[in-house]
């Protein structure tokens, strides 16, 4: 399965990003005229993050995404870029945490994080123990690699359609997908009129339960 | 720096921006009268919302709302710990920015208990007195619903918007209910089906309680908007730290606020509405005792800060074969109130199917200690199987469960806090156990085994602070009249749950409204 724009800009907005500020709008604009393949990917002179700290990032996603979606990179560099460029403070944080990550890396297995295989990444992150640590924005590594990169990461995926319908439902909490993807079409309520005596179980006079207000679109009764 | 200084001349002080006080205020500066609202929290920013959306699915930063500390302490003494911030909010727009936003009206046997079942008290106005204003309630809140309900209570117009449809959730319940003869109907929800003027339709962000990102779910925050259209003062962070009385002790003359840097400064009017809560409503008057009310305000009848009560949540739920879309959306489209004017045992009890039972995958993920290819799998094993059951059951008013001041603790102002003393009764355990009795016969028929209850030993609040001030035409055992100003002070009027004798197992922000309306009438003509 492919990520797409359209998923990096349901994740933004999930994540409270106003997709149509202007800055943001530009950004996402430009990656849009060209097209999916190249979504999002700016040079290390507009990019909010630099090419090492998008590269750490890119590879954390591919470990902690399932191995069947492709387009990771153009979907965290999109979302990245929205995430962060509005807000300083938390490019800061992020820029630091992803580069004391790759320090790891480097001290443990002599190399950039990015370079190692998938399986070594998944094996550092958990001797790390990124995997139950409890996220937080300060503190030790494991904890701000949890809340900063690992958690921003699921909450981008998985709050939008494509993540949401991977799992199963194509509305996960935090997309707005409409009320409507909840119905089923099989079954709406009919009136009362057609299924029951409106004025059983009271003890009371009862005024008239003729005027439904309801749209739904009949079908059998519903109990 | 926003001025907070006092309003020159005010008609009305009116004291909190939640749903009470806001209706009121709306109400009366649009009948031209000079309205101040003095609010204790923040204005909260609109655009912020969403960002509160993903802070709340965050591990660790589920409160949006900034309620707890110093400024929101409390205590407990009673047998049952009441977890008073949980729901509450201090705020322009008040709890309404955090409700579920369910919207029914009461009925007529709440407003009879002693009459008709000779247990707790009645009200000193009945459902016709309030059933116009019930009306006027639902389109103040634009209600979606429909006439579908044969146990709900004579209703004379359509609501306001259409009801939300069943959810595929609920087509599975239908199967259940029809077997066991439970009939299910529409719930009347405070938030758009369609957009109108003032607000767009839900949109399925599935986060209504705590935030509603889309604006569609009411909170008081349109009254706000309203009341401050129509020439009205709404000044926030300004906690209200006590209200003065005239010599005689007639009549309010001043409220004593405070301001984020540190001023006092006193707000005078010709007429008070006090709409704080079930549990800060009291604690006010209790913290503005003189020498004439050494008991505090309006509290001739010792009834202040008495008779808390609140509804309690009974539930059951598990996993069924089907395919049963969870989490689309974070309120629910049908209820059963088949049950709720028996009199075997005499509580109230509404039931309803949930359509946020079990994990959402964002949530899971977050949470997990797993990722990669094994989290989606745990994903898809967990996600969208699941169905519960929720309901809530009568607490009948008594004495004992009350608001009291806690003189050991101190909020940031140096005001002692309020101390809530809360417990059961066997009666509400019964209301309890008779509702998991149904859940899990519902489940059964659907071949669900229950995985899970709430009931009688591990049951909590539903978050409705009523009962404190209660309504009455005795002023030896109530705090304020029929029309809700207090029976010792003539211009101090008090709007909320807290003024409900009794308070059935509806949600009450419906009948909060009601009484708002008619006691902004009646304010309108003194003024």
């Amino acid at each position: 399965m492919k990520l797409t724009r359209r998923d990096a800009l349901a994740a933004l907005s999930a994540a409270g990003v106003a997709v149509g500020g202007a800055v943001v709008a530009d950004r996402v604009a430009d990656s849009e005229t060209l097209g999916d393949d190249l979504l999002g990917i700016a040079t290390d002179d507009e990019s909010t993050l630099d090419g090492s700290a998008r590269q750490t990032l890119v590879a954390v996603a591919e470990v902690v995404y399932p191995s069947e979606l492709d387009g990771i990179e153009g979907f965290v560099e999109t979302y990245t870029e929205g995430r962060l460029l509005a807000d300083e403070s938390r490019r800061r944080s992020v820029a630091t945490t992803l580069s004391e990550l790759d320090e790891v890396s480097r001290e443990w297995e002599s190399t950039a994080f990015a370079n190692l295989d998938t399986d070594t990444r998944d094996e550092l992150l958990r001797e790390l123990a990124v995997d139950t640590a409890d996220p937080g924005p300060e503190g030790l590594l494991p904890g701000r690699v949890r809340y900063y990169v690992v958690n921003d990461l699921l909450y981008a995926l998985y709050a939008s359609p494509t993540g949401g319908g991977l799992a199963g439902t194509p509305n996960p909490i935090g997309h707005p997908g409409g009320y409507r993807t909840q119905l089923s079409p099989e079954y709406q309520r009919a009136s009362p009129a057609e299924t029951r005596d409106p004025t059983a179980g009271r003890d009371s006079d009862g005024t008239a339960n003729n005027d439904r207000t309801t749209d739904a679109d009949g079908g059998e009764a519903g109990g | 720096m926003a001025d907070r200084t006092p309003e020159p001349r005010a008609d009305v002080c009116v004291v909190g921006a939640g749903p009470a006080g806001a209706i009121v205020a709306a109400r009366l500066a649009e009948a031209g009268h000079d309205v101040v609202v003095l609010e204790a929290g923040p204005r909260f920013d609109d655009e912020s919302r969403r960002e509160k959306l993903d802070s709340h699915l965050r591990p660790g930063e589920e409160n949006p709302w900034g309620m707890g500390g110093q400024r929101d302490a409390y205590t407990n003494e009673g047998d049952r710990d009441y977890p008073l911030n949980a729901a509450r909010v201090k705020g322009v727009g008040g709890s309404t920015l955090h409700w579920q936003g369910m919207v029914m009206r009461l009925h007529e046997r709440d407003f009879e208990m002693q009459t008709r079942h000779g247990v707790g008290t009645d009200w000193p106005i009945d459902y016709d007195d309030l059933r116009p204003y019930y009306a006027a309630a639902e389109r103040e809140l634009s209600v979606a619903g429909a006439d579908d309900n044969p146990y709900a209570p004579p209703r004379e117009e359509p609501f306001p918007l259409p009801a939300f449809p069943p959810s595929r959730s609920d087509s599975v319940f239908a199967e259940a209910c029809e077997s066991l003869g439970l009939d299910m109907h529409s719930v009347p929800n405070a938030r758009n089906s369609e957009g109108t003027d003032e607000a767009p339709a839900c949109v399925g962000y599935g986060t209504c309680q705590p935030v509603c990102p889309s604006g569609a779910k009411y909170t008081a925050e349109r009254h706000v908007r309203a009341a401050e259209a129509a020439g009205a003062r709404v000044i926030d962070r300004v906690p209200v730290q006590r209200l003065d009385h005239d010599r005689a002790g007639d009549r309010l003359t001043q409220a004593t606020y405070a301001t984020p840097d540190g001023e006092t400064h006193t707000q005078s009017a010709r007429q008070f509405v006090v709409a704080c809560g079930g549990v800060e409503t009291p604690r006010l008057l209790l913290l503005s005792r003189s020498e004439t009310y050494p008991d505090g305000l309006a509290n001739s009848s010792g009834a202040v800060g008495r008779f808390f009560c609140d509804h309690l949540f009974a539930g059951a739920g598990g996993t069924d074969d089907r395919q049963t879309d969870q989490n689309h959306v974070g309120f629910n489209t049908s209820e059963c109130h088949q049950f709720y004017d028996d009199a075997d045992p005499v509580v109230g009890m509404k039931l309803e199917f949930l359509n946020y039972a079990g994990p959402s995958p964002v949530t899971t993920a977050l949470n997990a200690d797993t990722w990669g290819d094994d989290l989606l799998v745990d994903l898809q094993r967990d996600y969208g199987t699941h169905l519960a059951m929720g309901a809530l059951v009568e607490q009948l008013p008594r004495r004992e469960n009350r608001i009291e001041l806690d003189t050991s603790r101190t909020d940031d102002h140096g005001n002692p806090v309020p101390q809530i003393h809360w417990s059961l009764d066997d009666r509400t355990r019964a209301g309890l156990r008779r509702a998991n009795k149904i859940q899990t016969a519902v489940l059964s028929e659907l071949g669900v085994t229950p995985e899970w209850t709430v009931g009688p030993a591990d049951t909590g609040p539903a978050y409705h602070h009523m009962g404190t001030t209660r309504m009455g035409t005795d002023p030896d055992a109530s705090v304020v009249n029929p029309e809700l100003r207090t029976h010792d002070l003539d211009n101090c009027w008090l709007v909320g749950s807290g003024t409900f004798p009794t308070g059935g197992a509806m949600n009450p922000t419906l009948t909060i409204a009601a009484l708002a309306v008619r006691a902004a009438d009646r304010l309108d003509a003194v003024l």
